[in-house]
């Protein structure tokens, strides 16, 4: 099934590439929990996976993406249906409702929502595209398709998954193009409704949510409280300097200065660890790997595929700009993963499903021919 | 399926569609670029451009300097008999910024230890700048309470103990004066810059010797820096100065004759200096009421401060050099050796004493209502005869009597090395047109013979003086300090005697005096005769200070705060003086009979001769106590 012309399209680079990323991440996640006192391996864990990722990036890669989206429908249904069920049945662990309970594992519907809501997009764009542009009306049906898993995972509530969510749509929107005469009737009517509509989303955010923009805005205005996640991140970086402090040298991190550092604040104990010269090579090989999902995007022999593929781009993008960002102290502490680095299992078979599906859609380029 | 048909007539070439798409790809591609760029830029910042900022935020962050204080160096006497040394004390520290949950935590804690809250916070209220800067809330924790404290540390967090020393003085109350104490450098020293190498929290001697020789006993603060995680906990120690101890010190004083002389004394307020007039060593300094040093050592409460400050026996004041009092009769010393000098007098002329001296418009009584009859010197000053001082102070005229005061130490501080001497005060005609915009009266010249009137003086000023007289002239200014022992080395400073002043008074004058002084207590008729000694001889002068202007004869009909303060300076052996001793009773009545003899138990404590246990002397019983003389 796999053609030597994907070989001889440098795809090994690819892998190298991801292999590094998924290494950075074990590393730092060694790094910063073997000072701790419990010593639970936690690296090992996120070996393994690693390895059901690679086992998920095969099946995604495996079954013709045509295949996968005729089930579009019925699996954003199945999510939709699953959404509700996690609000009135759903397990709730850290003030939020967001595990379903299956005995022997728990899963989180939002993941499941990320992927069905990539797929009933694609599949909607493609069989109804637009080609002068989207206009109001066109706009109407995909956009009710992203509000209502946004609004139940909201609810939740979940924030980060409910922007990255969004983040897939718009990045399909942002692709097919808005007609001009739309742009601006749009952009005239946001402006407007801008302060209700602000009015109506801050009022529905929870407490902490509001806290955590509000101190965004300011973190000295509670440094001990949220704000202080960000300073101390931002000392972490900051300290790191140039080269670094050295792997295990991150005193931040590794002093428990830095709070959940080896899920969403990852970044800063590698960053403190490797400095500027190793976030320079980080960035460098995400680019690549970006590259490499816009070069598919850009040669996917339909439209369905080059969707697939730019609202996988979106959503890794957002997940890596928003949880950089964050620890950067430029974006508000959501709390979303950094892909393929963070720990954790549920957001590395999502990513790795993910990157597998886009390779599939490179596979699928030529595969008509023979 | 509509889209799955098309896909099998596809050509190699895209869907028309997807080239639609391509361009705006790139817009995608293009703004998520620019993203990261910004991200770099970001980046770049914090880490090249702050780098520096953040790294030292980090290092604050975990590396914590702890100041590790010296042991102060013991305090001996001269016969090396320790006085003050340091004992192990667990103190309680707090660390707020190490603690989350402010009230809660200090509430639990004051419920611990017996402390009221309201305690607490004052004490944490009062210096509150660095939130991790330990501040201490108790000291010298018993057993109980650190065990209590130690079980329930992980309810506590931001509170520790730490093993440390206290300032021990071993003897309590005595020599408290002079011992002084230690406390917690205040923020007026901090920013006096006299203490340069100290930080907030040091300890420093804020009274008596702790304090003038503070630096020399102090030693130097270690440091440990050390590694904590967010919480405070200690991680591991990185460096450690260990502290250096400071030099002990031998003083000059002799703890036995504080001893005999702080016992003598007893409970009744006076001060008490014993010197060594060959060298002006201080052998002795009582001064009471004292206070216990280890109570204001060790951060006495708000409560007992209050206490000690209210207290009306000025428990707090040194007697010795910041009591200024009438010298009395004492001053008949000064007198005589004025009369000789000026010639104004030879030792063979005579004044006829009758009682009193009819002089202006009044008569000045004489403190012996029938008179002295015909007095020559050596009469006037065994005999205290005040007539014949009348007389020959208006032959001096005051601004002599000044002089020669002077030339005696008096009315002016001596230079000891303690906070706050006072000066007394000694009149002549200038001090009076400057202070009080008057001429000086023929009639004042009285009362400041027989050292009334506006004289006062220390009795370390007094002691200066007898100091002199059995020096015959020589005078060396008083000294603390015998030696030092270098911690370090362990070598021993012997602090050299301060060259002696001689002062111009001829030795014939003192040949005079001495055979007068020694009169004071040989002479059946000497006012201080109860007072002599079997197994030395001993030159003295009685003094009685008069607290208000009184005529003679209502002692005992008024309270006892208005009665007469009793003097009695003395040197001993009169052939080779030793040492010198100055007395003074408040409130004491007669100098004779309550100041005199406990000099004698002073001196024959000091020289090393066994006081006599009354029921061995026998051979010559001491006179009933009816048959002392007193003076007035």
């Amino acid at each position: 099934m796999i053609d030597r012309r994907s070989i001889a399209g440098y795809d090994w680079l690819l892998f190298v590439v991801v292999i590094l990323i998924l290494g950075i991440g074990v590393v730092s996640i060694y790094s910063v929990t073997s000072a701790s006192e419990a010593r639970s391996p936690l690296y090992m864990k996120q070996i393994y996976w690693i390895i059901l990722g690679w086992v998920v990036f095969l099946v995604m890669a495996w079954i013709d993406y045509h295949e996968i989206a005729r089930f579009a429908y019925p699996i954003y249904a199945v999510t939709l249906l699953l959404l509700v069920l996690v609000l009135f049945i759903g397990r709730t662990a850290l003030g939020a409702q967001r595990w379903l309970s299956f005995g022997f594992f728990n899963m989180q519907p939002s993941e499941l929502a990320k992927i069905s809501l990539l797929l009933v997009s694609a599949k909607y764009f493609s069989d109804y595209f637009p080609k002068k542009g989207l206009n109001l009306r066109q706009l109407l049906v995909p956009g009710g398709l992203v509000l209502l898993p946004v609004l139940l995972i909201l609810k939740q509530p979940d924030l980060g998954t409910s922007l990255a969510i969004s983040s897939v749509f718009f990045s399909m929107v942002l692709v097919i193009g808005l007609r001009s005469k739309f742009l601006i009737y749009f952009s005239l009517m946001s402006l407007m409704m801008f302060p209700f509509l602000w009015q109506f989303f801050w009022n529905r955010l929870r407490g902490y949510q509001r806290e955590r923009l509000l101190t965004f805005v300011d973190p000295t205005n509670d440094p001990t409280g949220t704000g202080y996640h960000i300073i101390q991140s931002k000392i972490a970086i900051g300290s790191g300097g140039l080269f670094g402090k050295g792997l295990f040298g991150g005193t931040q991190s590794q002093l428990k200065f830095l709070p959940e550092s080896h899920t969403d604040f990852i970044f800063s104990v590698f960053s403190e660890e490797w400095g500027f010269v190793g976030i320079f090579v980080f960035f460098m090989l995400f680019f690549f790997l970006l590259l490499w999902g816009v070069e598919i995007a850009y040669k996917a022999k339909d439209v369905l595929g080059s969707l697939l593929a730019v609202g996988i781009i979106g959503l890794i993008s957002f997940y890596f700009l928003v949880n950089v960002g964050m620890t950067l102290g430029v974006m508000p502490v959501v709390g979303v993963p950094l892909p393929l680095v963070s720990y954790g299992g549920t957001s590395m078979v999502t990513t790795m499903g993910l990157l597998g599906l886009l390779f599939n859609v490179k596979l699928r380029r030529f595969m008509l021919f023979y | 399926m509509r889209k799955d048909h098309s896909i099998m007539r596809e050509s190699y070439f895209p869907q028309e569609e997807t080239r639609d798409l391509q361009s705006r790809i790139y817009w995608l591609f293009g703004l998520i670029v620019l993203a990261l760029c910004g991200l770099l830029l970001r980046a770049w910042y914090l880490q090249v451009v702050k780098g520096k900022f953040y790294y030292e935020l980090s290092e604050n962050n975990r590396i914590r300097v702890v100041e590790t204080p010296p042991p102060r160096g013991l305090i001996y006497d001269r016969n090396g008999a320790l006085l003050v040394n340091n004992v192990p004390s667990f103190n309680l520290y707090v660390v707020l910024g190490d603690m989350p949950d402010q009230t809660a935590a200090l509430s639990r804690l004051a419920d611990l230890i017996a402390m009221p809250q309201e305690e607490i916070v004052r004490r944490v209220t009062f210096k509150k700048e660095d939130p991790f800067f330990p501040i201490k809330i108790k000291d010298d924790l018993t057993m109980k309470e650190v065990a209590m404290i130690e079980g329930h540390g992980l309810d506590l967090p931001g509170v520790k103990i730490e093993a440390e020393f206290k300032r021990n003085a071993i003897h309590g109350n005595l020599a408290a004066h002079l011992l002084g104490y230690v406390g917690e450098i205040t923020q007026a020293q901090l920013e006096s810059g006299s203490y340069q190498d100290l930080k907030r929290g040091g300890i420093i001697g804020q009274y008596g010797i702790e304090q003038t020789f503070d630096a020399v006993i102090r030693g130097i603060p270690g440091q440990k820096r050390i590694e904590v995680d967010a919480l405070g906990h200690e991680i591991r120690v990185l460096e450690v100065n260990e502290p250096q101890r400071g030099n002990d010190v031998f003083l000059t004083l002799d703890l036995n004759v504080q001893k005999v002389a702080e016992e003598a004394l007893g409970g009744r307020n006076g001060a008490i200096v014993a010197m060594d007039p060959k060298n002006g060593e201080v052998l002795a300094m009582v001064s009471h009421p004292a206070f216990n040093p280890n109570l204001l050592s060790q951060g006495a409460s708000s409560e007992a401060w209050e206490a000690i400050l209210k207290d009306e026996g000025r428990p707090l004041t040194n007697r010795v050099i910041q009591g200024q009092y009438p010298p009395g009769s004492t001053f008949k010393i000064v007198m005589g050796a004025a009369l000789l000098e000026t010639k104004e007098a030879s030792p063979a002329s005579r004044v006829e004493c009758r009682g009193f001296l009819h002089f202006g418009n009044r008569n000045f009584r004489d403190w012996k209502r029938g008179g002295h009859g015909t007095v020559d010197l050596h009469k006037a000053m065994v005999e205290s005869c005040d007539v014949y001082f009348y007389e020959m102070g208006n032959r001096l005229g005051v601004d002599n009597i000044a002089k020669f005061s002077h030339l005696f130490g008096l009315g002016r501080p001596t230079g000891i090395e303690l906070a706050s001497e006072k000066g007394g005060l000694i009149p002549s005609t200038e001090w009076k047109r400057q202070a009080r915009k008057e001429p000086w009266y023929p009639g004042e010249t009285l009362s400041v013979s027989i050292g009334q009137g506006y004289v006062s003086t220390t009795p370390l000023q007094l002691a200066m003086m007898t100091n002199v007289v059995a020096n015959k002239g020589v005078s060396h200014p008083p000294q603390l300090l015998k030696k030092i022992r270098n911690q370090e080395t362990g070598s021993i400073e012997e602090i050299p005697t301060a060259e002696g002043k001689r002062i111009p008074i001829s030795p014939e004058t003192f040949r005079v005096l001495h055979a007068s002084l020694a009169g004071v207590v040989s002479d059946p008729q000497g006012t201080a005769n109860g007072s002599k000694s079997q197994f030395v001889s001993i030159g003295g002068k009685t003094g009685t200070a008069q607290v208000i202007g009184m005529k003679g004869g209502a002692h005992g009909k008024l309270p006892d705060k208005f009665n007469d303060h009793a003097w009695f300076v003395a040197f001993a052996p009169v052939e080779n003086p030793k040492i010198s001793v100055v007395v003074l009773v408040e409130n004491g009545g007669h100098g004779g009979s309550t100041a005199a003899p406990i000099s004698k138990k002073l001196i024959e404590a000091y020289l090393g001769i066994a006081p006599p246990l009354e029921p061995i002397t026998v051979k010559s019983p001491a006179p009933p106590p009816s048959a002392v003389p007193s003076e007035g």
